[in-house]
Order: C-alpha cells, then structure tokens, then sequence
C-alpha cells in the first residue's frame, strides 16, 4: 500500500492530538508515515506516541539548521521525504503555518491543495465547510500526490500499533529558504485550560461582558472548557488576540459553544458555526446569535453565569 | 521602488452568497466589493509609502478576477494607490488558488517592468475561499521569503520588521526586501477614500491585462486546469430553531444546567 505522510505537530516534544486525528484518517487511505521535523533528542519519545496510533514509519529531521526560518526550509524537507516514495497522500494539521508550508510544498510537488478538511474519505474525498459554514463541499486533488491540511477534531482518534521504525532523512535546505527569520519571541503564557481549536468546550465571551470576563472564566473552568473572545472584546483590549474567534481569529468546531453577551456577526459566525451544540446568553432576545443556537437564554450574563456555575457546581457535588 | 497590493474581489459576506452549476463560487450575479481584508494590505502599503516620503515609491494595486472586479483596484486608487492592473480573462475563471497564484505572479513581475519588486504585500486571507494560501504560492513561485500574518508592520532600507501573534507565542519576524508580506486587521484600520481621493483615482491608470498579455498559457489556468475539483456544494440544512427562555429569577441558569445535563455536558 500507498505512504501517507502526516506531519506532526508537537509542543515541547509532546505531540498533539490533531497528528493522531491524522493518523487515523491515514490509515483509511494507505500506509500511515509520521514526519518530524524538530529536536534529534526528541525523536525517541514523538516516536513511541505516533506508533500507538498506527505510524508505520517515522521519518525524523533535525531541526537545528533550520529552526527559526518559518516554512520554506520546512517545505523543502517535506518535498525531499516525499521524493521517490510511493505518496498516497501528505496531511498536515491546520494551522496557519502548516498551511503555508503546504501551499509552498504544492507548488514545489506540482500537486493540487486543499486545506481546511473537515473528513477525508478512503480515496482522498474531502469536506470542508465553506463561506463562514453555511455551504458544505466536498473536493478531491485531481493533479500530484494530495495535500490535504485537516482541521482539528475532525476525526476521532484510534489507537492501533505499528512498526514506529525510524528513519533519520538529512536534507538540504536551500539558502534562499533561509531568508526570513524569527528575531523574537514572546511566549503566551499558559492558561492552564485546553487550547482553544482543540477544546470539547469553548465558552466564549463579547462586549457583553462589559470588559469584566469573570463570570466566563468561571463557567468554562466549570466546564473544563477553553475561553474564547468576539473581535469587539478583543479590540477593546479585555482579551488577547489569540483568543478570539471568528473570521480572522480562530475557527472552532467545539461540541459544546457557549457565547455570552456576543451579538453573533457574520465574521464571528464563521469561526462557531459548525460547533455541534450551540447555546448563548444574550440580553436581546433579537440578536442573530439566538438563530443559530440549540437553547438560549435571554438575560443579563452577569447574573445567569454565575448562577449556572454554582448550578453545576452543585450537581456534581 | 515598488510595492504591489494583492486584493481580490469577493462576494459580499453580509448578502447572499452562492456557488454556480460547475460549484465555482458565483462571482458575477451576486454584490461584490474589494475584500475587506485586503483593505488593510492597501492600507499598509500606502503607511510604507508615506512613512519612507523622501523615497520615490510607487504602490500598485493588482486584481486577477472578472470584470467586475476592476471595482476593487479602483477602491485601492481612491485610497491613494498610484497604479492599478486587472488581470481580466474568460480563461480565468474557476481558477484554484494555484492556478491563481501563477497569473498574480506573472502580473506582479509585468506590473514590475519585468522584475520582481522589492515588496508585495497580501490581505490575510481571502473573504471568500479563505484559504490564507496565495501569499505562500507566490512567495514561492517568485522565488522570495514571506513574512505574513503581520499585526505591526516597519520598514527600514532593505529591512522589514514584522509582528505576528502566532498560536504559541508572540514573534517579531525579520527578513530582506524583496519579499512577500501579509498583513491581518490587526495591522491598522483601512482608511476611507476621501472626496478628493475619489476624484483623483478617476485620472490614475488602470491597465487590463489578458493571460496572453503575461505570456502565460490559458491551458494551465482555469477550472478545467485546476488541480483540485470541487464536486458538490451543498448549503447546510438551517439550524432546527433552539428553544429559547427568558431569565426570571435565576430560572435561566436553572433551565440552561438542565439542558446541558440532558446532552451529557455535566
Ligand atoms: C474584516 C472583519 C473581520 C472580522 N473578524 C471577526 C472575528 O474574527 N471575530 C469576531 O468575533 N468578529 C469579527 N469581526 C467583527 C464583527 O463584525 C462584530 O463587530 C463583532 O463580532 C461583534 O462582537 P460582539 O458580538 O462581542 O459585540 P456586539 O455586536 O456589540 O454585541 C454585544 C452583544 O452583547 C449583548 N449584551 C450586552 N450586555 C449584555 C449583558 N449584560 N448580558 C448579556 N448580553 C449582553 C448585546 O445584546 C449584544 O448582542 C470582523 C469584522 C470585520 C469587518
Ligand atoms: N484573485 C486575486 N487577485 C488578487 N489578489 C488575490 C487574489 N486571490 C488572492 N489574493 C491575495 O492573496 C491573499 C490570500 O488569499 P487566499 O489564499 O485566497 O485566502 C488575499 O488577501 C489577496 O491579497
């Protein structure tokens, strides 16, 4: 059978769920090959995770030259793995840069690109949804081996042993690959909660809140839930940007989205709409976000919050 | 120097959007507009222009699309852009973002005199396909570095500065002119066009090109050449409406925990 690479995507040497969401979706296409591109000394431990969900193979490639240089350099070592191997398919998680490096990689490879996948069929068919989630499509590569960047929880992921035989791949990096370059660094610091694109549970707060984003933090700890934010909350300066949702903030597809004191914009719509379950606090009972929601209340946040918290809080007891 | 503006004519997000029979997005029939993400590329381009006044820079704003289309490069020219240039060919439509990338980087290099300029500078993401992809595909077709995503953008010689909020961390990414750079709405609101800037806009060039006129082969552009087919678009069947309670002394949370209870979250 046919390789399909999937690309890992890891913090600090912890290899994260959306790479085992892909490796599951793999295996329903061919081969299942994992590629690492990061710290030698890691190699052993990203091995043994993807092997537990079927990584035949483990093609690992030291960092150290190219760390800093954003994607180029990535995508040549990807277009060298890929080269002389029979290539189902090549997956990488969504993410802004991966899908960067696989726009570069597509053009390199001469090989058709979708990104943003919801599902990918056994022959490659893809879902996505598309114009802020109110049209679902589906599409195929036609041209080179498929790139396909998958949105997280798009697949659940299922365990099953393979080999996990790793095979270290030196490659050359161009010096034009080399010419932009991470001056600083800033990292956010922890919140101690999922992460937001990945999470079960966003709880969501808007202008709503008045600035005052206590009531929504005490409903997603209650929850277990990530935080997230409209843009007015954002640009008000309450939230960082990387909390919010929406068209140009993150795309969530939770089980469970919770938004509170957001009035439901298009541009907030299409980073929300494809959540499985929708519920919303909100004072106007004529604000959009209740078309979209599974059970709504209308009222104030500050009160229906904190009394919910304590609500279930009790239940669980 | 010269910077070229990337913008794409998009369908409008707040009105009806559709997909034609052959599933390509309905460009023609529906209210279009420059896309508003791109206006902050126009908008940072101009900011260059105007913060480096003692250069002599020229901003050209750049639209492959129909015809139509030639209503975004004339948004850019009423903000302040010197020049513009519509890519505009039957051949064109259906295009994949590949496809597309190849004629913007021939009409970036013609718009160029030939070469490639010092800097192009792209929308996030476009408000319709939204893949966030076309600046990487013409970096690379260009043979230049991107720095995209930018929220701060400063140019200083040869040297742009930039800084992105990425999903880990904060950067300041640095790289040499020429490059392709992308700018999200965090960067700086777009400015409006002003009276006189919508009359000035009326007497800068506009060019409209056809593929023949880059030199680039109508074969490989197209819905027929893309290398990925859309085969269905489906609109996703309306949410069933929800229930929805007013809150009267604390009956909200209590009805809310009760729905949340009855669909396994608590
Ligand atoms: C190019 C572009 C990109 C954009 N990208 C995004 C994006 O990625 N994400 C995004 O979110 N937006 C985005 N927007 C902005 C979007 O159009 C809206 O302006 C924004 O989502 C509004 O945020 P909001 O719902 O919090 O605020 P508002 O629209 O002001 O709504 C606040 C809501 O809170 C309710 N409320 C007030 N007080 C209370 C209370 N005490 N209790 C309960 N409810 C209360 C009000 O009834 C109202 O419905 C974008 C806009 C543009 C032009
Ligand atoms: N047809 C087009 N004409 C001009 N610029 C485009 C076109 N398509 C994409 N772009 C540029 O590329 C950016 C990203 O587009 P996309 O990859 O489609 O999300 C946009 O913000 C524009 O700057």
């Amino acid at each position: 059978m046919s390789e399909v690479l999937v690309l890992v995507d890891f913090v600090n040497g912890a290899v994260k769920k959306p790479t085992f969401e892909l490796l599951t979706i793999a295996k329903r296409i061919g081969t299942p090959s994992a590629v690492f591109i990061g710290a030698a000394d890691q190699v052993g431990t990203v091995a043994e995770a993807v092997k537990a969900y079927g990584a035949e193979k483990v093609y690992a490639i030291d960092d150290t030259e190219i760390k800093g240089y954003l994607v180029a350099p990535k995508a040549e070592a990807l277009q060298q793995v890929a080269s002389g191997k029979d290539v189902a398919a090549i997956l990488l998680p969504s993410s802004g840069e991966n899908k960067e490096i696989a726009a570069r990689l597509a053009i390199k490879l001469g090989s058709g690109l979708i990104t943003d996948a919801v599902d990918v069929d056994a022959d490659g068919t893809t879902t996505q949804s598309v114009f802020a989630g109110g049209f679902t499509a589906t599409a195929k590569v036609t041209t080179g081996t498929p790139i396909i960047t998958v949105k997280p929880n798009s697949a659940a992921p299922e365990q099953s042993a393979g080999a996990g035989e790793v095979e270290t791949v030196a490659v050359t990096i161009s010096d034009a690959a080399k010419t932009a370059q991470i001056v600083a660094t800033q990292p956010r610091q922890a919140t101690g909660r999922p992460e937001l694109t990945e999470a079960a549970i966003v709880v969501s707060g808007g202008r709503g809140t008045g600035g005052n984003f206590e009531p929504v933090e005490g409903l997603a700890d209650a929850l277990g839930a990530a935080v997230g934010a409209s843009r007015a909350a954002v640009d008000s300066g309450w939230k960082p940007h990387s909390f919010q949702v929406g068209q140009t903030g993150k795309v969530v597809s939770p089980q469970l989205y919770v938004a509170n004191g957001i009035s439901g914009a298009i541009q907030h719509r299409a980073g929300m709409q494809t959540s499985k379950t929708i519920v919303a606090v909100n004072k106007d009972e004529e604000a959009p976000i209740f078309e979209l929601v599974d059970f709504g209340v209308v009222g104030d946040l500050h009160t229906v919050l904190p009394a919910l918290t304590a609500e279930i809080q009790k239940r669980k007891g | 120097m010269n910077i070229v503006v990337c913008v794409k004519y998009v369908p409008d997000a707040t009105a009806d959007r559709r997909f034609e029979a052959d599933n390509t997005v309905d460009r023609v029939d529906v209210d279009g507009l420059l896309s508003e993400l791109d206006e902050y590329a126009v908008e940072q381009a101009l900011q260059i222009k105007e913060k480096r006044a003692d250069e002599e820079i020229k901003v050209i704003a750049l639209t492959v699309g129909p015809e139509k289309a030639a209503d975004a490069v004339r948004k850019a020219l009423q903000m302040g852009a010197d020049e513009a240039v519509h890519v505009s060919d039957e051949a064109i439509a259906g295009s994949d973002a590949i496809a597309t990338s190849l004629v913007l980087a021939e009409a970036v290099k013609k718009a160029n005199g030939g070469s490639v300029p010092e800097l192009v500078v792209c929308g996030l993401a476009s408000t319709d396909a939204g893949m966030s992809v076309v600046p990487a595909m013409l970096a690379e077709r260009l043979g230049l570095p991107q720095v995209t995503q930018a929220s701060v953008v400063e140019t200083q010689g040869d040297q742009v500065r930039i800084k992105r909020d990425g999903d880990t961390a904060t950067e300041v990414i640095g790289g040499t002119m020429p490059l392709v750079l992308s700018v999200t709405d965090q960067s700086g609101e777009a400015r409006y066009p002003s009276f006189k800037g919508i009359m000035a806009a009326k007497k800068k060039p506009l060019e409209t090109w056809s593929l023949a006129d880059l030199g680039v082969d109508a074969g490989q552009i197209g819905l027929s050449a893309s290398w990925s087919q859309v085969q269905e678009t489906a609109a996703r069947p309306p949410r069933t409406a929800g229930e929805i309670v007013k809150d009267e002394d604390g009956s909200g949370a209590t009805a809310l925990a009760d729905f949340l209870a009855s669909k396994k979250f608590i």
